[in-house]
This record gives C-alpha cells, sequence and structure tokens, in this order.
C-alpha cells in the first residue's frame, strides 16, 4: 500500500464540464491538485475560478449535469473514480470531511445540533446513543464551544455564526479525518470571528495531524494560515508555490495583479486592478 | 484643519432604539442599537465607520442616508436640521444625500431595465422632461465605465461589479453633495473591489462628493477613509484621522480589531511559516 510515502490526495488533469442549454461549460481544466498528509494547501481565486468546483469534484458531490475526468484522481493510493458508492460512503464523511461556507444554512434548522452531530456518531461511527452524547460533548469541547451539555441542546437559530461553524468543525472531525476541505470556512463570518475559527482549524490541523485543504478568495487568509497554495483563474491553475514564495516574489501575472489589487498594497491613491494588468500582459 | 472646510454632515448625540415585541409570552423589549454617536464629515472627505455585525453600523448609515428617523439625537446636512419623523423629506434634500447598499443583486429591481434604474431619481424628485432624463442617464452610464448600449439590458445581464457600478450611476443621478455607501465592495471579488474603489475615488475627485462608507474590513477603510470611527456595540469607542488611528490605536476593541485581520505582509508570513516549523521540529 502507497502508505505515507506519497501525498495523501494526488489529483492529475482533472477536468469537470458542465452541460448547459448554451453547450458545455468547462468550470476546471486541466489542474493538478496535491496535498500531502498533515499539509496545509490554499486554493486561492475569484469567483468562477473552478476553486470548489475541484474540491467538489473529489467529494462526489456534483450534480448529475457534471462531467468529471482526471488521469489520476487517487487518496491514499487508492482510485476515487473507481470506487463503488458503498466503498466512497465509508471513505467520504470519515476519513475526508468538509465543511463550507455558510455555516447557518449547512446545518438542518429543525433539529438541535444535538441531535444532528450525534446522527452522524450513530450512523457514521456506530456509536449508541450514550457513548454519541459522550463523543459530543468532547467535540465540542475540543472546537470551543461553551457549556457543551447546555448547547447540544440548542437549535441553530439559538447560535451565531461563529458558534455555528464551530459545530460544523465539530462534525467534520468527529471521525478523526486524515484530510479536511473547508470551502470558504470564515467568508460570512466576522474579522474577529474568523481569526478565532481560523485558529481553531490550525490547531485542530496539526494536533490532529489531519492535512487541510482551505478554499479561499481572501488573500490575508492564506498569508495567515497556508503552507502551499495553488492559485487558480477560469478554471486553470495559474501558479503553485510555498506560501512566502508566492507572497514574496509571485511568478504568475494573474498572482501578482491579484496581489498588487489589496488595498493594503496600494501605491498612490489608485489601485492597480487585474484588468489593468491583463491588458498589460496582452500587449507584451 | 482648513478654516473655511465646510461641515457636510453632522450627528449629534443619535441614538436609535428598536422596539422587539416579545411575542404570546416574553415581555416586549427595547434594543438600542446606537448609543449617541457624534461625528462630522467635511466636504470632499470620507468618514468610514467600522464594526462588526451587530455593531450598529447599518442602522446608523440608514439615519445618515434618512431612510430611518432616529430616536434622538440631531441630524445636520449641509448646516440644517433634518428630522424625518416630523417632516416629510423634500426632494431638495432627498436630492442631497444618497446611498449605494451592499448586494448590488437586492438593490436593483429585476423587472427594470438600466435606463429606467438611472431615470427613475430623476422622475420621483425633478420637473426635468424626459429626453433631458435620459441624456443624463446615458452620460452618467458613461461616467462609472459602462457602455451605451447597457442602457436597454436589464440587472440580470450584468456582473456584481457592473451592477454596483448601475448602483453608484443611480446614487449619483440626482448630483448628491453626500454618498452613504454601505459595504459596496464586500460582495465584490478582489480585482473588481479594486475597480469599483479606484471609480469611488474619481468620482469623488471629480464632483468633490462627500462619502459616509460603512466596511467591516479595515484594509479597505485605510485605503479610501480621511477620518475612521470605530462603532462596537452602538458605541462610537474610538474616531480619528486614519493615519492617528492605524498608527496608534487607543481602544481596547479597535486594538483587537487590527490584530484579527489578517496580514499579507512578507515578515508576518516567514515568521509564521518558522514558528510552525519550529513547533514541529520541537514536538
Amino acid at each position: 500500500m502507497a502508505h505515507n510515502t506519497g501525498p495523501l490526495l494526488n489529483i492529475k488533469n482533472l477536468t469537470v464540464r458542465f452541460a448547459t442549454s448554451t453547450g458545455t461549460f468547462t468550470a476546471v481544466d486541466g489542474v493538478d491538485i496535491s496535498v500531502s498528509p498533515r499539509e496545509v494547501l490554499a486554493i486561492v481565486g475569484e469567483s468562477g475560478s473552478g476553486k470548489s468546483v475541484s474540491m467538489l469534484a473529489v467529494m462526489g458531490l456534483l450534480a448529475d449535469t457534471a462531467t468529471v475526468t482526471a488521469d489520476e484522481m487517487s487518496y491514499d493510493g487508492r482510485d476515487l473514480l473507481k470506487l463503488s458508492t458503498a466503498e466512497r460512503r465509508r471513505l467520504i464523511g470519515r476519513e475526508i470531511t468538509m465543511i463550507f461556507q455558510e455555516p447557518v444554512s449547512s446545518l438542518n434548522p429543525s433539529f438541535t445540533v444535538g441531535f444532528q452531530i450525534e446522527e452522524v456518531l450513530r450512523f457514521n461511527l456506530g456509536m449508541n446513543r450514550k457513548d454519541a452524547r459522550a463523543r459530543a460533548i468532547e467535540l465540542f469541547n475540543a472546537v470551543g464551544i461553551p457549556e457543551p451539555e447546555t448547547k447540544l441542546n440548542a437549535y441553530p437559530h439559538q447560535m451565531s455564526g461563529g458558534q455555528c461553524q464551530r459545530v460544523m468543525i465539530a462534525m467534520a472531525i468527529a471521525s478523526n479525518p486524515r484530510l479536511l476541505i473547508a470551502d470558504e470556512p470564515t467568508t460570512a463570518l466576522d474579522v474577529t470571528i474568523q481569526k478565532q475559527i481560523l485558529d481553531l482549524l490550525m490547531d485542530l490541523q496539526e494536533k490532529h495531524g489531519m492535512a487541510l485543504i482551505l478554499i479561499t478568495h481572501d488573500m490575508g487568509v492564506v498569508a495567515e494560515t497556508a503552507d502551499r497554495v495553488i492559485v487558480q483563474y477560469k478554471g486553470r491553475k495559474m501558479e503553485e508555490a510555498d506560501v512566502l514564495s508566492l507572497f514574496e516574489n509571485p511568478q504568475n501575472s494573474y498572482t501578482r495583479a491579484l496581489l498588487s489589487a489589496l488595498p493594503e498594497n496600494a501605491k498612490g491613491d489608485r489601485l492597480p486592478t487585474v484588468a489593468d494588468f491583463m491588458a498589460a500582459e496582452a500587449k507584451l | 484643519m482648513i478654516a473655511d472646510a465646510k461641515i457636510v454632515v453632522e450627528g449629534r448625540a443619535l441614538t436609535q432604539d428598536y422596539h422587539v415585541s416579545g411575542g404570546m409570552f416574553a415581555a416586549s423589549k427595547t434594543v438600542q442599537a446606537v448609543k449617541g454617536v457624534d461625528f462630522a464629515v467635511e466636504k470632499g472627505k470620507t468618514l468610514a465607520i467600522v464594526g462588526e455585525s451587530g455593531s450598529g453600523k447599518s442602522t446608523l448609515a440608514r439615519i445618515i442616508a434618512l431612510i430611518d428617523p432616529p430616536s434622538g439625537g440631531v441630524l445636520k446636512v449641509d448646516g440644517q436640521e433634518v428630522n424625518i419623523s416630523r417632516k416629510r423629506l423634500t426632494p431638495a434634500m432627498r436630492s442631497k444625500v444618497q446611498m449605494v447598499f451592499q448586494n448590488p443583486y437586492g438593490s436593483l429591481n429585476p423587472r427594470q431595465k438600466v435606463g429606467d434604474v438611472l431615470m427613475e431619481p430623476l422622475l420621483i424628485n425633478t420637473a426635468i422632461p424626459a429626453a433631458e432624463r435620459r441624456e443624463r442617464a446615458e452620460a452618467m452610464l458613461a461616467k462609472v465605465g459602462l457602455a451605451p448600449e447597457h442602457f436597454n439590458r436589464y440587472p440580470h445581464m450584468f456582473s456584481g461589479g457592473q451592477r454596483q457600478r448601475i448602483a453608484i450611476a443611480r446614487a449619483l443621478m440626482l448630483n448628491p453633495a453626500l454618498l452613504v455607501l454601505d459595504e459596496p465592495v464586500s460582495a465584490l471579488d478582489l480585482s473588481v473591489q479594486a475597480q469599483v474603489l479606484n471609480l469611488l475615488a474619481d468620482l469623488q475627485d471629480e464632483f468633490n462628493l462627500t462619502y459616509v462608507f460603512i466596511s467591516h474590513d479595515l484594509s479597505v477603510v485605510r485605503y479610501i477613509a480621511d477620518d475612521v470611527l470605530v462603532l462596537s456595540k452602538g458605541v462610537a469607542v474610538e474616531q480619528g484621522s486614519r493615519e492617528a488611528l492605524f498608527a496608534d490605536p487607543q481602544h481596547p476593541y479597535t486594538k483587537q480589531l487590527f490584530a484579527a485581520t489578517p496580514v499579507t505582509d512578507v515578515a508576518a508570513i516567514r515568521a509564521r511559516v518558522m514558528r510552525k516549523q519550529l513547533a514541529r521540529a520541537e514536538a
């Protein structure tokens, strides 16, 4: 078995196409992504860059209109494209888990958060009710939810956005996954709450030795969290580098454009825009 | 400060109470969303109001934009006291203050063509004839960087950045002195955000506009503001010039905000990478 020697997740030449009424739309176009055990990989891009779609393809969460092709898509040596539904279900939600952008709408409003997290524990990990409750309390403590016994009986609308995201993280780490995919986990949150959630994710990642793929549009989040970064634009990979090289010495013109469009990097009283950069490149 | 600097908008001890009815069993209560805020903005300047959700920044924006009357305090526009709860807002006053909202997907009527969106403020507030309304709308479209052929299109045919340009154009149709911008770029991608911020800066220079810019993003505020007001739970915990505030924040809440804002500075990234490597080497 290819245990621990190579990358945990290895994707080669991934293409995702959507059949639309006006023809085929290519959302992800020949992208290679790999992440090693215990590594934090950030995939950064603007809307329409295909950053979420590639990870949804890994999770098998895309709609039927999507066609996923890849030369290789393997997790820990296992081919994800050839998995049977049953095998996939054993893997997804246990070894690979995911959290999403909108914590409040990721939870079911009709059930208490305790019921929802215990459901995961009972069905995915085969725990009985009593063990599930004990483990849920343990998990709530781990993600920093105060008074876990009381909070387990709360409905999502009774909790703040930051607390809901903590519940989602608790569910995602319940099975001690080896890979956590976080899709814009802090975009809907205030900046002070964002800091808390990012700190929590980094802490859990280190403590449990998880690999973490962080999908974001925010260069600040990338700077604060990533080991390695992939920059995507319109479905293609523009650049891949370790985080320091990317910010210190960006190679690709799109990356340079993105970095100079950050308001904190403003020189003079106007910001350079990505369009300016692309136009300048085209002239060369 | 220049001696003849003109104050365009001024608030004194502004408060806003919301009465929450308690339902069948709970008692009703009063939530004070804004608790006595003072501010003044000079002509051609930008005041940024910074705060997190629940800080009351949008409530304050709605008071300044003359949408909601405050529960208490005094609001002066161009030196003239305005109280919309006592006296109906005049078209002249409406023309002076305009607003741009956060979400350009929600603030434009999907059934209204862009041209009609732009002409509507003139139709409601002025007696300008149709031909001239059209002329002005077309000119404004060009001013915000859109093309003449966009006049007859519907909002759904535009991207988020273009829609925000339309919303800005609509706000400028009445030649306002003051623009209240409630998180105008937070729904936009980084590259589009830069374009819209540049557009706002250009328009401010050209028309000598005064901005009240509501934001939660300190990097945007640092770029656009002259003065900054930090709002926390309805209280202005700190206010001052951008330079002073960013160089030396005083209030603990402001410091906390700064500490939580991600930095993209290479030295900071290097320090973080080093810390992680060290921690792993020790483990």
